[in-house]
């Protein structure tokens, strides 16, 4: 505990062995529960989701809590991995064997969403700010408006591209994969046993949380928080500003691809419009509720906001409203200096009459989710 | 003459962006944050205006000032409730209490007034324009919001330029700390800024659903998003930038609308943005700021 370096390390190792056990206790308490009948199928059809918003949340929290640049965009990312991923999966239809199948409609969403992810962060990088913050989220507003008035398909003479209807057509009998603004529907789910559907999803999560944690442990990940805390600093000694921002941008939006694929197969339709602005700002809320550069965070802040409006049911009309008050109530509360102070004297006078003081102290300066997240839960 | 039509309204568009824009920019110039929320009072004048003039027949202008009288109290509300114990508090959590507001205002009309569309109609009963020998005829709407925004636009200008609490606003937008030195009521500038900014959106909502007739909840979310991109567009923390940006990216949208493709159009509109801050990375208006190592 006296040297720094140990507790450092010790640290880190306490996040991955935090993250996991997290990530494992909800996959085997939801597996039994699941597998005693004990869970809904409304709560089963939120399983998908919370695993794909988690990955979304975590690999945003890259972007802003670890190179600290605001983006708006995220679910442009997802929209991308989602649209290449389903036109081929339907594409290959049920003629390929699943597993395969599905592997390549990951590596496909995930490949796809890289490259756009390429494609915004090579000009949206030499911005900064609320400047990187709308031109993000202009990539989305283009991307999702785009996409809306393409029409893709396949049949015998190739493949069908075109930006209008009229100048769209296909051979009877062959399948359109894409058409305009109607949401691509009758997409089949990974497998009919949703249990076998969520390990899917808590894979991919686990692989996500890997590689963000291997990430900033290394001399990349040093570099990126470097260049948050301070860019002149960071340049100054000679780290490559440019090529560690992208590495951060698309590794994120490779993560996002991913989510895409998973969240569209689980749903089975894809509707373009739903990616817009207010799915990016919900994984923006979660990132910042989980607290910034806070990976378990980022997790628990996604499974509750994601389960929150099936918590409120009862208030189904209310459930909005008191969402966004939670949400001001809770920013203030955290962030307020007036109310971070008030906190800070409360929590020392109750650690003055409790001899054993030592050890919440020590905690006290660790990460930003143990100064901040608990009071959430 | 079709063209001719299609700039027109383009400007009258922008104009409304124009004025949801100085909104942004000047909350963003003087308390430096992205008010979020700033959409949602558009709808909420909206709704005043409906309730007033709509419903009970008000007189048009009269229901104008109550619906700007509302927007204001509540813009001073929201910032001395929601962004006031946040000032020191790092941008992200500003932003995002911001977006809790919006979530707020959007929700407490979802309850309050249903999400049923209310159908608004046109707060202004003059015949339209004829020219040209009857082929281009403006309608007045377009006419009115013009003139209301220059109009605004002048009166901002001298406002903030000329008159003693206008210096104390450019003062607190370029050094807070210097400004309270000074003797100025930073708190008190801001409120103001706020009450300027929402009183205006309060007037935008008026011509925008006079133009659009079309009443919900959400109305006031994509006109908010778009002034936002007009008050970046412009150089946000420019006055003069964002009334530019705002009309640029009115007639930009109309002429993509009628000319290339309507879907395609707010995509149009956000190339055009992307590619502006390329090439010019604070906007058209904005002023560039040397950043001290």
């Amino acid at each position: 505990m006296a040297k720094k370096n140990g507790k450092t390390r010790k640290k880190s190792t306490r996040t991955y062995v935090f993250s996991f056990s997290l990530i494992l206790v909800f996959w085997a308490g939801i597996e039994i529960a699941g597998n005693l009948g004990m869970l809904s199928s409304k709560m089963l059809g939120m399983l998908i989701p919370i695993c794909a918003y988690a990955i979304m949340a975590v690999s945003l929290n890259l972007v802003v809590g670890f190179l600290g640049e605001l983006s708006l965009g995220h679910a442009a990312f997802m929209l991308a991995g989602a649209t290449a991923g389903v036109v081929f999966y339907n594409g290959a239809g049920l003629t390929m064997h699943q597993v395969p199948r599905v592997i390549i409609t990951l590596i496909i969403g995930a490949a796809a969403a890289g490259v756009f992810g390429v494609i915004v962060g090579v000009p949206v990088l030499r911005f900064s700010g609320d400047y990187l913050a709308i031109v993000t989220l202009a990539f989305c507003q283009i991307l999702k408006n785009v996409l809306s008035t393409t029409y893709l398909g396949v049949d015998s003479k190739g493949i069908h591209l075109a930006l209008e209807q009229s100048s769209f057509r296909l051979e009877p009998g062959a399948k359109p994969l894409i058409k305009g603004a109607q949401p691509i529907s009758g997409i089949n789910k990974i497998s009919p046993n949703m249990m076998i559907s969520f390990t899917v999803g808590i894979v991919l999560l686990l692989l996500t949380v890997t590689f963000v944690l291997n990430l900033m442990n290394s001399r990349a990940g040093r570099a990126i928080t470097a260049i948050r805390d301070d860019e002149i600093a960071a340049k100054s000694i000679g780290i490559n500003l440019t090529s560690y921002k992208l590495m951060a941008f698309i590794s994120s939006a490779v993560f996002a691809g991913l989510a895409g694929v998973i969240y569209v197969l689980n749903l089975s339709t894809l509707d373009f419009k739903k990616y817009d602005y207010n799915l990016s700002i919900n994984v923006l809320v979660m990132v910042v509720l989980g607290g910034m550069g806070n990976v378990p965070g980022s997790i628990i802040a996604a499974a509750l906001l994601t389960l929150l409006p099936e918590l409120l049911r009862d208030f189904s009309q209310y459930r909005m409203f008191i969402y966004s008050i939670v949400l001001i109530v809770i920013m203030l509360f955290n962030q307020a200096p007036a109310f971070v102070q008030l906190r800070q004297r409360f929590v020392a006078k109750i650690r003055g009459k409790n001899p054993a003081g030592e050890e919440p102290v020590e905690k006290a300066d660790g990460s930003y989710f143990e100064k901040h997240g608990k009071e959430e839960e | 003459m079709q063209f001719l039509g299609y700039l027109i309204s383009g400007i009258s568009l922008g104009s409304v962006y124009a004025l949801i824009a100085l909104g942004y920019t000047m909350v963003y110039g003087i308390a430096k944050m992205l008010n979020f929320a700033h959409g949602d009072v558009i709808m909420i004048g909206g709704y005043m205006v409906y309730f007033t003039f709509c419903s009970r027949g008000w007189n048009p202008l009269l229901a104008v000032l109550f619906a700007m009288a509302v927007c204001t109290l509540l813009g001073i509300t929201i910032e001395r409730v929601a962004y006031r114990p946040l000032r020191s508090a790092p941008s992200l959590a500003v932003l995002i209490t911001a977006i809790g507001v919006s979530f707020l205002l959007q929700n407490s009309a979802m309850l309050l007034w249903k999400s049923d569309p209310k159908s608004f109609t046109s707060i202004i009963s003059l015949p339209p324009l004829s020219l040209a020998g009857g082929k281009l005829s403006i309608p007045a709407e377009t006419i009115v919001t013009i003139a209301v925004s220059i109009v605004i636009m002048v009166v901002l200008l001298w406002f903030v330029n000329k008159t003693r609490i206008g210096h104390a606003m450019k003062a607190v937008s370029e050094d807070r700390g210097a400004a309270q030195l000074m003797g100025i009521n930073v708190n008190g500038i801001i409120s103001l800024t706020f009450a300027i900014g929402s009183a205006l959106a309060a007037v935008a909502g008026a011509l925008l659903l006079s133009s659009y007739p079309t009443l919900i909840p959400t109305t006031g979310a994509m006109p908010g998003i778009k002034a936002f991109v007009a008050a970046v567009f412009g150089g946000i923390g420019s006055i003069p930038g964002a009334f530019l940006g705002g009309v640029l990216l009115g007639v930009i949208e109309n002429l993509s609308k009628a000319y290339i493709s309507t879907q395609l159009s707010d995509a149009i509109v956000f190339l055009v943005l992307i590619i502006v801050l390329l090439v010019k990375p604070t906007g058209l208006l904005g002023k560039k700021t040397a950043v001290k190592v």
